[in-house]
């Protein structure tokens, strides 16, 4: 909207709370996006960060705690407002989510098909326009079947910014792919942020591209945010998780633990 | 081992009812979603297209000839040799009594009422039920229908209406081809094989049969289409942990609907045999 607004939130989540049965999966998670940055969410795997992502889409609906997307709290919207503004947000899923029984110039059409009232031909060359951005295109004819794992990575980044999006959502978007692919879709990443000036949140737990597309991170561990700054505020943390993190150290058990769990083991089976 | 350690921390009593409680919530968290499922169908069926939230009448047409037209020829074969079968088994008690003429009457009213509605039931809970379980249960291993959502689309608009519509729509018209079909098929064995002469038979099949006999199985095939098309995709959202889920929902699929159109076939048929 207002170009000078820079330090605008984009995202706004608050006290944000979820369980699934006895187990917490989120505990009191704050954080603000800012428009125009790139944020990155990481953590281990089960801290909580694609239930966070599930949330902030609008996919679930939490127990307690606000979202706000442009300032309107998604959490308490009717299904119509929500589509409303789910149609300026974009969404690569972990496993591209193409769907599979139509083709890929159809799967970025769909959007524009369904959304919007424009002529064919105007939706056939916005389609060819997004599967140029990623570098697919003369791909429009394939199915979701035939293109490799990176492929359709980025034939999903095409459908979701199919809609010119502000916000756009990535769950784990290297993984699965060779080190070449997922270097690649970091600067796609980058390529059409520049582009599209669009706000992106990542979540990933994939280091090397965390440094390469991040502006500010945010670490959950055991569904609590333990930290969030900018990228440089988080290479010189000194919180232990946080450096556990970045060094790659497995966890330890202790000598007892390990003995504990083996003497279990051989009272049980005799 | 966790439930071994449940045992032993909290006794059995505590074990037993934790267990009645956890199947009992679950049991009530199952009806609640088909309870949504069939009230949000209706919703998108019958009320959204009028307030101007569109109906998808392209894919429901798809969805029509997948479930319908592809669906002819091996309803129209089954149909042909279950009147077939249908009309030796009767002439085979009727000879008895010198009354083999009464299987045009058996045959026609048989079909009409019972089988051409059941057999065609089932054909399709065995194609088109498994294959929407399948459909639906892929899409949601693969996130599809969170992509849909995160899109702004309903799934129940775009993946079960379709179904329901073309499920609902075709199916009484497979019946049709079935009746005609299967009074065809004892047809062909009363005239070449018992020797009662076509223009008898044919005559004796109008007299026998009356308007009620087909607008019971067409009430009937339409329940049936329902059936089918809300277990296929209750089934497919109910799709958990990957391929052998699909597997696992796909089968449930077809048992449970076969089940569940008898269920139906003997209250309706009960129905209309005392009121009606």
């Amino acid at each position: 909207m207002d170009s000078g607004q820079k330090t605008e939130n984009i995202i706004r989540v608050e006290n944000l709370a979820v369980a699934y049965g006895d187990r917490i999966v989120l505990d009191d998670v704050n954080l603000q996006v800012r428009r125009g940055e790139t944020m990155v969410i990481v953590g281990g795997s089960g801290c909580g960060k694609s239930t966070l992502l599930r949330h902030m889409i609008g996919l679930h609906r939490p127990e307690s705690g606000r979202i706000y997307i442009k300032g309107r709290d998604i959490t308490s919207l009717d299904e119509e407002k929500l589509s409303e503004i789910l149609r300026k947000v974009g969404v690569v899923f972990q496993s591209s989510a193409l769907f599979n029984s139509i083709s890929v110039g159809d799967n970025v059409a769909l959007p524009l098909r369904e959304h919007t009232r424009l002529e064919e031909s105007t939706i056939q060359i916005m389609t060819k326009i997004k599967l140029d951005m990623v570098g697919l295109s003369g791909y429009e004819e394939y199915m979701p079947s035939e293109l490799s794992g990176g492929m359709r990575k980025r034939a999903a980044f095409a459908r979701a910014i199919s809609m010119d999006p502000e916000i756009l959502y990535c769950d784990e978007p290297s993984a699965g792919l060779d080190p070449i692919v997922a270097a690649g879709l970091d600067q796609l990443i980058l390529k059409l942020k520049k582009a599209l000036k669009m706000t992106i949140v990542v979540v990933t737990h994939e280091m090397a591209s965390m440094y390469t597309i991040a502006d500010r991170v945010i670490m959950l561990h055991g569904g609590k945010v333990i930290f969030s700054g900018t990228l440089e505020e988080f290479k010189n943390c000194s919180h232990e998780r946080v450096r556990q993190f970045i060094e790659r150290r497995p966890e330890e058990y202790g000598e007892d633990e390990i003995g504990r769990y083996a003497r279990a083991l051989t009272s049980n089976s005799f | 081992m966790a439930e071994e350690l449940s045992y032993q921390r909290h006794g059995l009593f505590q074990t037993f009812f934790g267990w009645f409680g956890r199947k009992g919530l679950e049991f009530l968290e199952r009806m609640y979603f088909i309870y949504h499922l069939i009230l949000d169908s209706l919703y998108w069926t019958f009320v959204a297209p009028v307030i101007g939230k569109g109906l998808r009448v392209g894919s429901s047409f798809d969805e029509m000839v997948k479930v319908g037209v592809n669906a002819i020829p091996i309803v129209v074969l089954i149909s042909f040799s279950i009147g077939l079968i249908l009309a030796m088994q009767s002439a085979y008690q009727l000879e008895q009594f010198g009354a083999t003429i009464f299987t045009a009457d058996l045959v026609a009213v048989a079909q009409t009422r019972e089988l051409g509605p059941l057999m065609t039931a089932i054909i399709v809970a065995g194609r088109s039920g498994s294959g929407i379980a399948a459909e639906i249960g892929t899409m949601k291993v693969g996130e599809e229908i969170e992509a849909l959502q995160s899109m702004g689309f309903n799934p129940i608009k775009f993946l079960v209406v379709p179904k329901l519509l073309a499920l609902a729509i075709m199916l009484p018209c497979l019946t049709v081809i079935s009746d005609f079909v299967g009074i065809a098929g004892g047809f062909s064995i009363a005239v070449f094989s018992l020797d009662l002469g076509f223009a008898r038979y044919l005559n004796r099949t109008i007299l026998a049969l009356v308007f009620k006999d087909m607008i019971t199985g067409l009430i009937k095939s339409g329940v049936f289409a329902i059936l089918i098309g809300l277990t296929g995709c209750y089934m497919g959202f109910m799709v958990e942990g990957g391929a052998e889920g699909v597997g696992r929902r796909t089968t449930q699929s077809v048992v449970v609907s076969i089940f569940l159109i008898i269920l139906a076939d003997a209250f309706f048929t009960s129905l209309f045999y005392y009121l009606w």
